[in-house]
């Protein structure tokens, strides 16, 4: 097997918003502290209607746009990553399938890896092509966040979905390798029927997210024998504006070659969206040639790092979708605290 | 909702399929057996446009039980690029900027919810069309 890689790309936001003010309001906390902590100013949230399964769908849509009119009956896998899949027991893969007319010659599983889940998706999609099993694989990053009330992690728990179609022709970005990085670090964890999820505070930096994301990185860069300076951009896992940065630097990265996929300050924590979402940003911007670090992290713990080569290809297909910064930036929704609550079922009601 | 009811719903909710008439070339949306103009019963399956511009809407603001957590809501007819014509919820805007001609772009969405244990059904809707 030759190449293997990105053949399409696609991300998709929800437009509605809430600002950290908004949220710190209501629990009497201090916004300009939460904001310089985790810099943070405000992250997206899902309407009712809106959920892992219709972000995905949206994203697909993206991704097949740029793939350049791909039989969608030579989709051989989907795999979703998310902590927040619509149903305890039925794939969310399956609704997306069928929603693209991939079904019925297709693989399907949901995955889960905390935040990690979307680059699982991605690594096994690649693995799947490279070995020949499949033409084409659907890797699918997507969340709608939970977050506690009152909790720091509902001014960061945020919504969003990156749709990456793996194949062998026609490349976006060639995938040059992958490495992955994981022990039992037990950081952050949400047990069964538990709605939210529970943290350990400071313990999920440290021995957690910094380990695990330079021991990926470090990893990644040792194995295909580069170092930061030879990379155009570095994506890496964002739970807040903070620690991806601060990682980054840690490593030797600048915050030029970091900001085309640092999204969270506006976008908040996407959950398994998180560094494939900031991908698609990057591949936004990309010129062929250009080489991308991407390293995710996800809770419990472990990282999955990639190396991306982008091609030609990207001058032809970056504009056949909407663009991550678009979806981000423009036409949003700002929503109070009480329709926040409303739209997250926040509020018990009868039934 | 039971979920066979909405399953076999999918073709047409999830991939917008209609029927063009082999015969006349008519787009039927949802598909039908007989074509009505030309009573043809030969059909090809043809995927609808995902754009258009609002014909005619209302807006309602008592809604039945399982929509009251987003009424206020918009449901509008829009007329596609293909001159079909679709009838849809048209969410993600104030319904006080609702207006006929405006834009409007097809997204799949969560239709209805099946109380908090039940079967959650997924098709399309209409949001302005924005990019």
């Amino acid at each position: 097997m030759g190449k293997v890689g990105i053949v399409g790309y696609g991300c998709h936001l929800p437009r509605h918003r809430i600002k950290v003010e908004e949220i710190a309001k209501v629990w009497g906390a201090d916004a300009p502290s939460y904001k310089k902590g985790l810099m943070l100013r405000e992250k997206s949230v899902p309407p009712p209607d809106c959920d892992t399964i219709t972000l995905s769908v949206e994203a697909t849509k993206n991704a097949l746009r740029r793939a350049g009119g791909i039989n969608t009956a030579e989709i051989g896998a989907i795999y979703i990553g998310s902590e927040s899949h619509p149903y305890a027991v039925k794939p969310s893969g399956a609704t997306v399938a069928e929603a693209i007319g991939a079904t019925p010659d297709i693989h399907c599983a949901d995955f889960e890896f905390a935040c990690k889940a979307g680059s699982e998706a991605m690594f096994v999609c690649l693995g799947l092509v490279k070995a020949g099993e499949i033409k084409y694989g659907l890797a699918i990053g997507g969340d709608t966040s939970q977050g506690a009330p009152g909790d720091a992690l509902e001014y960061s728990a945020a919504a969003g979905a990156a749709a990456f179609i793996m194949g062998s022709e026609n490349l976006i970005a060639e995938s040059i390798d992958t490495y992955s990085f994981m022990t039992d670090t037990p950081d952050f964890w949400r047990r069964e029927y538990e709605f939210y999820p529970q943290h350990a505070g400071r313990y999920t930096g440290e021995p957690a997210y910094f380990k695990h994301t330079c021991g990926a990185a470090e990893g990644m860069m040792k194995k295909v024998g580069m170092k930061p300076a030879d990379f155009t951009y570095a994506v890496f896992h964002q739970p807040n504006g903070k620690f991806p940065m601060r990682a980054g630097k840690m490593l030797g990265f600048t915050q030029e070659q970091m900001e085309p996929g640092w999204l969270s300050p506006t976008l908040g924590n996407t959950y398994s969206g998180a560094s494939p979402i900031g991908l698609t940003s990057t591949l936004d911007i990309a010129k062929p040639g250009d080489t991308i670090l991407m390293v995710s992290y996800g809770s419990g713990s472990g990282s999955d790092g990639f190396v991306w080569k982008v091609t030609d290809r990207i001058d032809e297909v970056r504009d056949k979708a909407v663009r991550t910064r678009k979806l981000l930036d423009e036409n949003l929704i700002y929503i109070d605290y009480g329709t926040y609550a409303k739209f997250r079922h926040k509020i018990k009601k009868n039934a | 909702m039971y979920s066979a009811r909405d399953w076999r719903e999918y073709p047409r909710r999830y991939r917008l399929e209609a029927g063009k008439c082999k015969k006349c070339g008519k787009i039927l949306f949802p598909a039908r057996l007989i074509c009505p103009k030309c009573g043809a019963r030969e059909f090809e399956t043809e995927m609808l446009p995902d754009t258009g511009k609002v014909l005619t809407f209302t807006v309602i603001r008592t809604a039945p039980s399982q929509f009251t957590d987003i009424a206020p809501y918009a449901i509008a007819i829009a007329e596609l690029t293909n001159g079909v014509k679709l009838t849809a919820q048209l969410v993600d805007c104030d319904v006080n900027t609702v207006k006929v001609g405006m834009e409007v772009r097809i997204e799949f969405r969560r239709v209805q919810t099946d109380a908090y244990s039940g079967i959650l059904s997924y098709g399309y809707k209409f949001v302005p069309k924005w990019y």
